[in-house]
């Protein structure tokens, strides 16, 4: 049995992508360049929205790519399900710009250390900063976001779906344990 | 694309063997890939730490460098064996060659070799993946996905399509594995040559097939042009070399008559003058080169695909031991 509590609706999630927007907003320089780039597959939709709200409020125009982690996944024998690997689309040079990474959620740190790993591969960026929709705890690594939309507290063997419109018809952050 | 899907095959013997999902699947992936191929930096740590041993019992070049470069971009470790210089010549059966692979903690073997059956010996004879890269006059699957997947980017689909394959079918791995795959996803396949290369029954494949090329040119939306193979027992079949690119050779006379968005596919090396004219070999129908870019995404693709369902199958079976 699966017990789930709700952590945002689509409001609440909406308003919290608007607070990260306006916070990165306020960091870009008049000289920078900067590039949204999204971790796959909802980071990579999220990395979309914030891209259009900070166009919005910079009037800047913003490079937005997302990034296939899979080929450098350290746990790839470990999951159950072999996960497919889709493609990176980066059409642009991300060398000396400020590079936002974005995915849905922070766990124990090691998709981020592989979305650095890989993006290091496609060239040399100016800065590399970090949101996330949530930060839920629990790291493995030394890594720490520098735009966090909520932070809510797990036990380890709970899991934070973000369910989003465009993979999943709506938007939503739950909370799921199983029930003993 | 079923987001389901999950490869689970440990070999890739030949793509008769496949449904048309698990032949998608592979395509799907191998566009990933192809993405990597296209960056500054062509290298992925997917495969890292293990090691491919590409078991050569015929001589290659091209197939054997496209493998070599595919798991080289995934970060693994290749040995190359060519037969010709191994122990093989002192009488070492394929298996003990095989076991004695194994035992050098190899994860992946790529096997070419000229006895049609070999590779599927191989893989039962050892726990490490094995790749088809051509078995007598078999299957070469690599090099009809490498031919789809070059198709699907060129026309966007394969199911409906006129595909024809011409050339010498009755010794030919490529048109094998390009039957099997090309009929599994739904493409209308014409084989055409001199009758004594066309194999008695063929049509129980699923193809259509003739000895007049001009049948097997109309409406086409695809050729598959197959090297003469003089190495081989061809010369009897046709009086002479240029007899053959008489009545069999794509010109651009030939190609005149054709639908004008008609793909040329060539597995290479090409003939120049026997089996197509130059002109066509390097005219704007032919995606001969693409082909051999390609080549290098659909082997990485199936490299990656087949360690991850070998690791998955050796992670399962020692967790239902333990329990």
């Amino acid at each position: 049995m699966k017990e789930e509590s709700r952590v945002m609706d689509r409001e609440a999630m909406d308003k919290s992508l608007e607070r990260i927007a306006h916070e990165i907003a306020e960091h870009i320089g008049p000289s920078d360049e900067v590039a949204i780039i999204g971790i796959k597959n909802r980071g990579a939709y999220l990395a979309r929205r914030i891209a259009d709200k900070i166009e919005r409020i910079a009037k800047k125009k913003l490079s937005v790519g997302a990034l296939d982690i899979t080929l450098y996944r350290d746990d790839l024998t470990q999951v159950a399900a072999q996960p497919i690997v889709h493609a990176t689309e980066i059409d642009f040079s991300i060398d000396n710009k400020k590079i936002i990474l974005v995915d849905d959620v922070l766990f124990t740190g090691r998709t981020i250390r592989c979305a650095l790993d890989a993006l290091i591969d496609f060239g040399r960026p100016g800065r590399i900063q970090l949101a996330v929709l949530v930060d839920r705890g629990h790291r493995e690594l030394p890594i720490k976001a520098d735009y966090v939309g909520k932070n809510v507290p797990t036990g380890i063997n709970e899991v934070v779906e973000v369910r989003l419109e465009e993979a999943d018809g709506k938007d939503e952050i739950v909370l799921c344990r199983n029930k003993v | 694309m079923n987001k389901k899907f999950a490869w689970t095959r440990k070999d890739l013997l030949g793509l008769e063997y496949l449904s048309a999902e698990e032949i998608e699947f592979i395509l799907y992936t191998a566009g990933s890939f192809k993405e990597v191929t296209t960056r500054q930096i062509k290298k992925v740590p997917a495969l890292r730490g293990k090691t491919v041993v590409n078991l050569f019992y015929e001589p290659s070049t091209r197939t054997r460098a496209s493998f070599e470069l595919a798991a080289k971009r995934l970060s693994a470790d290749v040995l190359n064996i060519a037969a010709e210089s191994s122990s093989v010549k002192k009488g070492e059966t394929l298996i003990d060659t095989g076991k004695n692979i194994e035992a050098l903690k190899v994860d992946l073997i790529v096997v070419r070799h000229n006895c049609s059956g070999a590779p599927n010996i191989l893989a039962r004879a050892v726990s490490s993946s094995v790749v088809n890269a051509g078995d007598g006059w078999h299957e070469h699957p690599t090099q009809a996905l490498l031919d789809m997947f070059t198709l699907k980017e060129k026309l966007g689909r394969i199911e409906g399509l006129n595909v024809s394959i011409i050339g010498d079918i009755a010794h030919s791995r490529v048109a094998r594995s390009n039957i099997w795959g090309l009929t599994k996803l739904g493409a209308k396949v014409t084989v055409c040559a001199p009758g004594m290369l066309i194999p008695e029954g063929i049509e129980k494949m699923g193809v259509k097939a003739t000895t007049d090329l001009e049948e097997a040119l109309e409406g086409a939306d695809a050729i598959n042009v197959l090297r003469m193979q003089f190495e081989r027992d061809v010369a009897v079949a046709f009086p002479s070399k240029f007899e053959y690119l008489k009545n069999y050779g794509i010109t651009t006379e030939r190609l005149a008559k054709c639908k004008k968005e008609i793909v040329v596919m060539h597995p290479g090396p090409i003939n120049r003058g026997i089996e197509m004219s130059s002109e066509v070999a390097d005219g704007k129908n032919s995606v001969i080169l693409e082909q051999v870019t390609n080549g290098i995404a659909v082997r990485m693709a199936v490299l990656y695909l087949v360690s991850m369902a070998n690791d998955n199958r050796k992670t399962n079976t020692k967790a239902s031991l333990g329990a």
